[in-house]
């Protein structure tokens, strides 16, 4: 039974290093690039320190003294300060992109890797959509926060220590007037970016719900149509889009909320510095300019504050897609080959074909056992033998380990207790892609991948010339409609083979099986319905395509189970029977019942009216 | 201006809440340009004394007590920034509190219209969109009209009054230094606005980019068994490497971009800068500006700079929000099932007579789907549907529930013509099971108890008949368990089975099922159609299916070919015949008379 129910696990709110030092893992690769960024934006910094001093000495060199002497000097000066900055700008945000993207680039990579490697079991529990996520925003988020965070963290950090310098250099008193309001500013910041952002996050959630009920609303529009479900769904629909409005006003309402807040505080410094300033001004123990100067520090003091406090709160989100994409990345294996066969038969990247054993075909169960992690056995001391060339058809209901034991033989799950042997040796003993290099696969509902119908025959055979496309294609009975597309074998199949019919799907599915020239063929056959024609294509498909060949076939289709060499009716994990269609219909058994049931009224009618 | 109506219909009674927040917002920008005002006064007046030349300013200063009490007592200036800084908050928080509440409904009231067209939209139109693109315009196209509205609309409306205060008060001050802290402004916003035009193809090329690889990742997922089966894992990683790549570089390119545009326009905004320092220490030394209205001038120079790159920017965006509008509009101008005054809500029995009635789709009206069919159902008749796929045969069921109208020729229910009846009465009295069902992402039971009026026992009850119960029994949370992504993945028998019995929880006077036991098996198809005969006594139901044994016990049964039925009684007169039926019957059951032998 394909039925696990998927928790999303919660994570927790407290920064958690050990996460962040996996992280960071990645961007140690990056040690010059981070230095160069960590550079520039201390420059960047002071030179947004260095600005307001021009005005600074505007005012008290030549304003106020009314004198022009030396504003050659100035303007040069100008002009240098302006273009290092600009030259910073460019330099950090070029440094930042590229440590975002590599960054971004490499994790992707890895989790790929990665996914390749898990086991089934892995993705029975994991819904596909859960694992895009992953690949895509977190990942993305993850490049963001670390590269633009950094930058953020450095320059308001770097700005606060210079500015402050700078004003202690100027004129300490005053600067100890101008600062006294930071404390609290950092608290209030660091507090609302914190709400902010939870607000928001209510907010994205909501709308996923929405884009939900919108992709829901349009698939399904034509069954609400016929179960008249429109009222009672467009009533749902606003309570969603009710919750989104208040979520979102919430939302804007607390940044609204925040910047009147913080103005309040850092005009409240102003005024201070304005006072106390004033006087100093005219006592003349401090110039025009310098109280210019100190107004400028005061307001400029809040954004490095807000910058920090945002980056601060963001971390703590990003933290859940750390925690989520590393979970991914470090999920452990259950199917993987050991040291010695990776030796001896290469890896999945770097396969030593020169070490392989021909595989002949001869498949043996001893004493199998296979539980799910949930504890749930579906098989139990399972044995069976299979002579190479034999072709096995399993029958069974749902759930009755069919698919199971398929599984286990195209080591897709390994055995929890026992072993199965192929060719006379235990399979682990030999390398995955040995054995999946001799195995032909074909689903229950085909999966074409985007591409041509030519590529995805080549799948099967990546070294395939065209000739040998066209003789498999041929011997499926795929080549004629695929003539009879304008573009032939060159036609685009969509996402998915979306563009083509089921039987026609799986007849190309066929091919790129047939192709691969397999000494194992496994085929979960199609329930679906295909018009009649097709259906007897299919199968003098599978006829063509068994032939020789060992193969297991868990079938639905008469002709294929009738002509098979041995037929294992299964239920609840065992081979309650075994035989030919022959043998095991004169027992008068299982497979009789379940075959009678099937047809018998058929045959009656059939009889009756001839 | 068509494009900027759909957007001004869009805010439809939120109009006097958007005016009171830009007045809000006009109030708020003036009360923040008064600071550095302020600071000026100070600076020439309480510290420098010097009068002020302004009526205004001097009429102020002289009833708070004169030049020297206020040098004396400079908390005075203080004390006003901070109050002027509070109103100018206060001002400002109320006028975003109330774009946010206009933005919000208009957000809210797209969502809902546009939700409620979508479902109320033709059979027809559903059938021949592509439901990845109105998703995308439900969901990102109505955001960009949101952002629009929220932000972008309120930010070139903050910009403007923030350029004409600042330019009046400029002006006031010295229309010479005016110039000079404008000359580059014009540079900065086209710069702006050029740039963001001609970056539009690099934020494409990233998204495409992008896109394509997830697409990769995605079937990667999804055909994760056929790429090991076929050890592709390799050929896999390369094609997923070269559009990791690609999307990567795209973006840096992107990025790249990006530096120069804030370096470059940084420089000039700090030349800008440059600019008023050097003309304010030359007009300075004139005599024609106060230190003060120097002050003014840098502090202003140093706001209008932000707003007007964003302005650059928001109108090289303005066509995203029009096009987005636009696209939005397209799908409220498609036409929706038609409700007319004159449809009636007649009793429904399960008597139905086709008389002459022919179809064609509306985009092909030349070849006929159903070609001059007549027949006629009693109540509680089965009729068995069969044909080739394409043949028609689930046209029928399409005209049944006026999914479709005819092209030609009449439909009766109990003597009244179907097109006068209300299409909702009609398909409440009609249980429609479709070829490929649908399940929504809800719980199993509140899938089959659709309607939330029916008992546990009769959703139970239900559930059997469709032989489904045992399964649901065997989830671990059985009834409660969700479908879909979230939940449990369904066979296609097992959703077909759970829309059987979704339809079987009603009571309709007819049923009807679109090949719809076509993905469960023949032992559980014979099963589901024993139970039902039992329970549909008295009702009208028609059977269409590719397999005959699904059809050959109705009371009689129609053999649909390109559109006309070519042969029609009961199973036994049909195989008499010895004409299609009995072929298609042959070439079924040839296996299993081979095994007879």
């Amino acid at each position: 039974m394909s039925v696990h129910e998927f928790q999303e696990q919660e994570y927790s709110k407290k920064i958690d290093f050990k996460i962040w030092k996996k992280v960071f893992r990645y961007v140690f690769s990056y040690k010059k690039l981070v230095a160069t960024l960590i550079f520039f934006m201390f420059s960047v910094a002071l030179a947004d320190a260095i600005f307001p001093q021009m005005t600074q000495r505007a005012i008290d060199d030549f304003i106020v003294p009314q004198q022009m002497d030396g504003i050659e000097t100035f303007i040069f000066q100008f002009i240098l300060l302006i273009l290092w900055q600009a030259t910073n700008i460019f330099i950090f945000i070029a440094t930042a992109g590229k440590i975002e993207m590599n960054l971004a680039y490499d994790i992707r990579e890895e989790a790929f890797l990665k996914l390749q490697k898990l086991s089934f079991s892995y993705y029975d529990r994991t819904p596909n959509g859960w694992i895009m996520a992953r690949m895509t925003s977190d990942i993305r988020r993850l490049g963001e926060i670390i590269s633009w965070g950094l930058v953020d963290i450095i320059w308001g950090l770097s700005l606060m220590v210079i500015i402050a310098v700078f004003m202690v250099i100027y004129n300490w008193q005053l600067a100890l007037i101008t600062l006294a309001v930071v404390p609290l500013l950092a608290l209030i910041s660091i507090y609302f970016q914190k709400k902010i952002l939870e607000a928001y996050r209510q907010v994205r959630k909501i709308n996923s719900k929405i884009t939900g009920a919108f992709s829901e609303g349009i698939s399904g529009a034509v069954t609400t149509k016929v179960l008249v479900g429109e009222e009672k769904h467009l009533q749902e629909f606003q309570s969603i889009t009710g919750d989104m409005r208040r979520n979102s006003i919430r939302a804007i309402t607390f940044s609204a909320l925040f910047l009147p807040i913080v103005l309040t505080l850092s005009s409240v410094s102003m005024a201070l510095v304005v006072w106390s300033g004033g006087n100093r001004v005219i006592a003349e123990t401090l110039t025009y300019g310098t109280l210019v100067l100190f107004i400028s520090y005061a307001t400029q003091y809040f954004e490095p504050i807000r910058e920090v406090a945002r980056v601060i709160a963001e971390l703590q989100q990003a933290q859940a897609s750390a925690e989520r994409v590393m979970s991914l990345v470090n999920e452990e294996l259950d199917v993987f080959d050991s040291e010695t066969v990776l030796e001896k038969y290469g890896t999945l990247l770097d396969p030593k074909r020169e070490n392989w054993e021909p595989l002949e075909g001869h498949i043996d169960f001893k004493q199998v056992t296979f539980r799910y992690k949930n504890g749930e056995t579906v098989l139990e001391n399972f044995d069976l033998q299979v002579k190479a060339g034999e072709s096995i058809a399993l029958v069974g209901e749902t759930g009755s380990g069919k698919s199971t034991i398929v599984n286990l033989i195209c080591r897709f799950y390994e055995p929890t207790e026992g072993e199965i042997c192929i060719d006379g040796s235990n399979y682990k003993d030999r390398s995955l892609s040995w054995l999946h290099e001799n195995i032909g696969y074909v689903l229950q509902s085909p999966h074409l991948f985007s591409g041509t119908i030519e590529e995805n025959i080549r799948f099967g055979k990546l070294d395939a010339s065209m000739d040998e496309i066209i003789h498999a294609a041929k011997l499926v009975n795929a080549h004629d409609f695929i003539e009879r597309f304008p573009l032939g074998y060159q036609t685009q199949v969509g996402e998915g083979g979306g563009k083509l019919s089921t039987g026609e799907k799986q007849l190309i599915s066929f091919a790129r099986a047939v192709i691969a020239n397999p000494k194992i063929f496994v085929l979960d056959e199609a329930t679906s319905s295909i018009d009649t024609e097709t259906e007897k294509k299919i199968q003098d498909a599978i006829s063509k395509v068994l032939k020789g060949r060992t193969s297991f076939v868990i079938a639905h289709r008469l002709s294929t189970i009738v002509n098979s060499d041995r037929i294992l009716v299964i239920d609840k994990g065992e081979v309650i029977e075994e035989g030919t269609h022959d043998t095991l219909m004169s027992v008068k058994g299982h497979y009789y019942q379940l075959f009678t049931n099937q047809y018998k009224e058929n045959k009656l009618r059939a009889m009756m009216s001839d | 201006m068509e494009k900027l109506k759909s957007l001004w219909a869009f805010m439809e009674n939120n109009r006097m809440k958007y005016v009171a927040s830009m007045l809000l917002m006009g109030l708020s920008v003036g009360f923040s340009l008064m600071v550095p005002v302020i600071i000026q006064v100070l600076v020439d007046t309480f510290i420098g004394q010097i009068d002020p030349e302004h009526f205004l300013v001097a009429s102020m200063v002289q009833r708070m007590g004169g030049t020297e009490w206020l040098r004396s007592n400079l908390w005075v200036g203080g004390v006003m920034i901070i109050i002027v800084t509070i109103i100018y908050g206060v001002l400002m928080f109320f006028a975003n509190r109330l774009s946010a509440e206009a933005s919000e409904n208009i957000a809210k009231n797209m969502r809902d219209n546009l939700y409620n067209h979508i479902q109320h939209l033709d059979y027809d139109t559903h059938k021949n969109s592509d439901s990845g693109d109105l998703i995308q315009r439900a969901t990102s196209d109505i955001d960009t009209v949101r952002r629009f509205l929220a932000v972008q609309f309120m930010e070139v409306g903050r910009a403007i009054f923030m350029v004409s205060i600042a330019l009046y008060v400029m002006i006031q001050l010295s229309w010479k230094m005016t110039l000079a802290a404008m000359a580059l402004t014009p540079v900065i916003f086209i710069f702006a606005f050029v740039f963001f035009l001609k970056a539009q193809t690099a934020f494409r090329l990233s998204d495409e980019a992008e896109a394509e690889m997830s697409t990769v990742i995605q079937e990667n997922l999804s055909g994760t068994r056929v790429v090991r089966a076929f050890s592709r894992e390799k050929y896999e990683i390369d094609k997923f490497k070269k559009k990791n790549r690609e999307y990567t570089d795209k973006t840096y390119t992107l990025i790249k971009y990006l530096a120069y545009y804030w370096s470059i326009s940084d420089f000039v905004a700090f030349t800008s800068i440059g600019l008023v320092l050097v003309s304010g220490v030359y007009f300075a030394n004139l005599g024609e500006i106060t230190l003060g209205g120097i002050i003014v001038f840098v502090q202003y120079e140093y706001r209008l700079l932000w707003p007007i790159r964003q302005m650059g920017r928001i109108l090289s965006d303005l066509g995203k929000a029009m096009v987005a509008a636009d696209r939005i509009q397209e799908i409220m101008d498609k036409p929706i099932e038609k409700v007319s005054e004159e449809e009636k809500c007649p009793p429904i029995t399960g008597q139905i007579v086709f008389d002459n009635v022919s179809f064609s789709y509306p985009d092909d009206l030349n070849r006929k789907v159903l070609n001059q069919v007549s027949f006629q159902v009693e109540r509680g008749q089965t009729i068995g549907v069969i044909g080739r796929t394409g043949s028609g045969k689930s046209s029928l069921i399409h005209l049944l529930g006026r999914l479709y109208d005819p092209t030609e020729g009449t439909i009766l229910m109990d003597g009244v013509p179907i097109q006068s009846i209300q299409k909702k009465w009609l398909r409440q009295h009609i249980g429609i099971v479709l070829q490929e069902p649908f399940l929504y992402s809800k719980t199993i039971r509140d899938n089959i108890n659709f309607s939330n009026n029916s008992s546990e026992k009769a959703i139970y009850e239900a559930a059997k008949t469709a032989s489904i119960h045992d399964v649901i029994k065997s989830f671990d949370q059985g009834y409660d368990t969700l479908v879909g992504e979230k939940g449990v993945t369904l066979s296609g028998g097992q959703k077909q089975r759970l829309a059987i019995a979704r339809t079987l929880i009603n009571d309709y006077p007819i049923l009807a099922f679109d090949d719809s036991l076509s993905a469960v098996d023949t032992e559980t198809d014979i099963a589901i159609r024993k139970a039902l005969s039992e329970r549909r006594q008295g009702i009208t139901s028609f059977i269409i299916s590719h397999r005959v044994a699904s059809v050959y016990e109705s009371d009689w049964i129609m053999v649909i070919e390109d559109g006309k039925v070519v042969e029609s009684g009961t199973h036994d007169e049909l195989m008499e015949k010895k004409g299609y039926y009995h072929k298609i019957w042959d070439m079924q059951m040839q296996t299993i008379q081979a095994l007879e032998a």
